[in-house]
């Protein structure tokens, strides 16, 4: 086994292989290479760094001290203050039910969609089809001066369900990655149950949905990180206290705290650590989602 | 009693595609589409959202384009498409760089790319703090033996590149892990042939690697240019459109539901779909004759 290995990694050819350099151009090259890498993640880590000290100080600290100084003590009191003041405890609850919600509902939609505009054949599909596509050159944001009459008119305004229904009818991403999807699970396999008695339904929820687990999984998600960045929807249509979200929460700190960074920093963390968390967990799945979901367009 | 399946099978696909089409045609039509034909109708209107409707015909558009103070704003996305054009040159180059071999090369691709994740108002507030008169970056130019005392939100001359750095830092990690999936998807059989055919690297990234992400580099250019013209989330939560950073999206959001000029606002949406719509098939013309 070892000598195979060893002599895959040896036939390995990547763009790698064709910047040849001798010696001095070596280690300039290489040089190069962590410096700009080394350069970029100062600058990426650095206004970071100082909400994370920040965090940590008192009050008075944080005004006397420069930005990179490092705390007297560590005390965790800012924390207890924005997640106590701020209700943040409730603003992540919020956050999660609504990404829990709204990614189900696509997921169902997308699928259900998908499945029969691929499958099909039905009078209208063509146009379904492309009013699917279309949606995107409205540009979301400004449409928002209708749609806020829409949601007011069906009586959504400052409910859960307005972020559920409009990441859900707005945001068809989900049937965009499902649709590609299908293109590369077989025809042959869903048709071969139908002939073999199998009903649509059953052949929907017993073969396309178990097929279409790795799309999922992408729905997910780039649902989840646009869900939880999302701040002009919760903001606009969902004012009221009890519904808030974390972006709407750290919004309204602005305020009240404007002269009081180290609490707008602490929050800040607050609201970084679970992502975090997720990103070092689900790294790898996070990029090929990603990468996935691009590839659809 | 006649069951579901004894129906025709074209019968049955039909019923079910109705079923399975039903909610999302639904949410699409009332949220996405309705919106739409209802900011065609509003925007021939002098309305404030609540009262009396009075038509007032072309009114609205040409108060868009004819006050300086509505189209002033389209000049602000200039900022914004430069920011993205630096933001993909720079991912490009960083995904090449991390094709290569290299130690810590997760390391620096998590945290070029972490940024991508953090919350939007998170990202406002951090970079509000950035630079801030005695923040993050006026104390770093101290430090580096400069006066650093550049009040980056408040002048005008400044505003602007200051907010456009924070799309580049927020997304440029994002670009980078594209492109990066698009070079490790090719191959390492393209490139054997290519050694065969004693190739240099500059034929390798020319001829095969730029190929590859040549798809991603048209979705982005696309995304860059209607994504200039509709910044908003940055500039509304640092500075609300103050000290000259207004954009376009800003100011009609600020027209409907600030003012109350839901016509005038209405106007404004259509030119922005109109623009986009442009710049759209624009593209698609230019990329399919190059193709």
């Amino acid at each position: 086994m070892a000598d195979i290995s060893e002599y895959v990694k040896k036939q390995h050819t990547s763009f790698q292989t064709f910047v040849k350099y001798n010696g001095v151009q070596r280690i300039l090259f290489d040089s190069f290479k962590y410096i700009m890498l080394g350069t970029a993640s100062i600058i990426t880590l650095l206004p970071l760094l100082v909400i994370f000290l920040g965090s940590f100080k008192t009050g008075v600290e944080f005004n006397r001290t420069g930005a990179f100084e490092l705390p007297d003590v560590w005390m965790l009191e800012n924390f207890k203050t924005v997640w106590i003041q701020g209700d943040m405890g409730l603003a992540f609850f919020n956050t999660v039910l609504l990404i829990l919600l709204s990614s189900f509902g696509s997921i169902m939609t997308g699928t259900m969609a998908s499945y029969v505009l691929h499958r099909f054949d039905f009078k209208g599909k063509e146009i379904i089809r492309k009013l699917f596509l279309w949606i995107v050159l409205i540009p979301g944001t400004t449409a928002q001066v209708a749609r806020f009459q829409i949601v007011n008119f069906l009586g959504l305004y400052n409910t859960r369900l307005v972020g559920v229904v409009l990441a859900m009818g707005t945001d068809i991403m989900a049937i965009y990655i499902y649709l590609q999807f299908l293109e590369s699970i077989s025809k042959s396999l869903d048709e071969s149950a139908i002939i073999d008695g199998a009903g649509y339904f059953r052949v929907y929820f017993q073969i396309i949905m178990p097929l279409l687990k790795p799309a999922t999984m992408t729905v997910l998600i780039i649902k989840s990180i646009g869900m939880y960045n999302d701040f002009y929807t919760p903001f606009l249509y969902m004012p009221k206290k009890s519904l808030a979200v974390i972006s709407t929460v750290l919004y309204k700190f602005k305020g009240p705290y404007g002269s009081q960074w180290e609490l707008i920093c602490a929050g800040i963390v607050l609201a970084i650590i679970p992502t975090l968390i997720i990103f070092l967990v689900l790294q790898k799945q996070i990029y090929n989602g990603l990468v996935n979901g691009a590839v659809k367009q | 009693m006649k069951r579901f399946s004894d129906l025709t099978h074209k019968k049955q696909q039909t019923f079910v595609a109705f079923l399975f089409l039903l909610v999302p045609v639904t949410l699409l039509i009332v949220f996405g589409y309705l919106p739409f034909f209802s900011m065609i109708q509003y925007s021939f209107l002098r309305w404030d959202g609540i009262g009396k409707k009075r038509f007032t015909g072309l009114q609205n558009f040409i108060d868009v384009f004819t006050r300086a103070e509505n189209y002033r704003v389209f000049k602000v996305s200039v900022y914004y498409l430069v920011a993205s054009l630096v933001q993909t040159v720079a991912a490009l180059f960083f995904a090449t760089i991390l094709s290569f071999k290299l130690r810590g090369k997760e390391a620096f691709k998590g945290i070029l790319f972490f940024p991508n994740l953090i919350n939007g108002v998170a990202v406002g507030l951090i970079f509000l703090y950035f630079y801030k008169d005695i923040g993050t970056l006026n104390t770093f130019l101290k430090f580096l033996g400069f006066k650093g005392d550049t009040l980056w939100l408040t002048n005008p001359k400044l505003v602007n590149w200051s907010i456009a750095f924070t799309s580049i830092w927020r997304y440029m990690g994002y670009n980078m892990v594209m492109f990066l999936g698009a070079i490790q998807s090719i191959p390492s059989e393209i490139y054997e042939a290519a050694e065969l055919d004693g190739a240099n690297w500059w034929h390798v990234f020319w001829h095969i690697i730029l190929k590859t992400i040549i798809p991603i580099i048209k979705l982005m250019v696309i995304l860059s240019i209607t994504g200039s013209l509709s910044a908003f989330e940055a500039p509304y939560i640092m500075t609300g459109g103050g000290n000259g950073s207004e954009t376009f999206v800003i100011r009609t959001v600020d027209t409907a539901f600030k003012y109350n000029k839901v016509g005038l606002a209405s106007a404004m949406a259509i030119v922005l779909t109109i623009i986009i719509l442009i710049v759209t098939t624009i593209q698609e013309k230019f990329f399919k004759e190059k193709d």
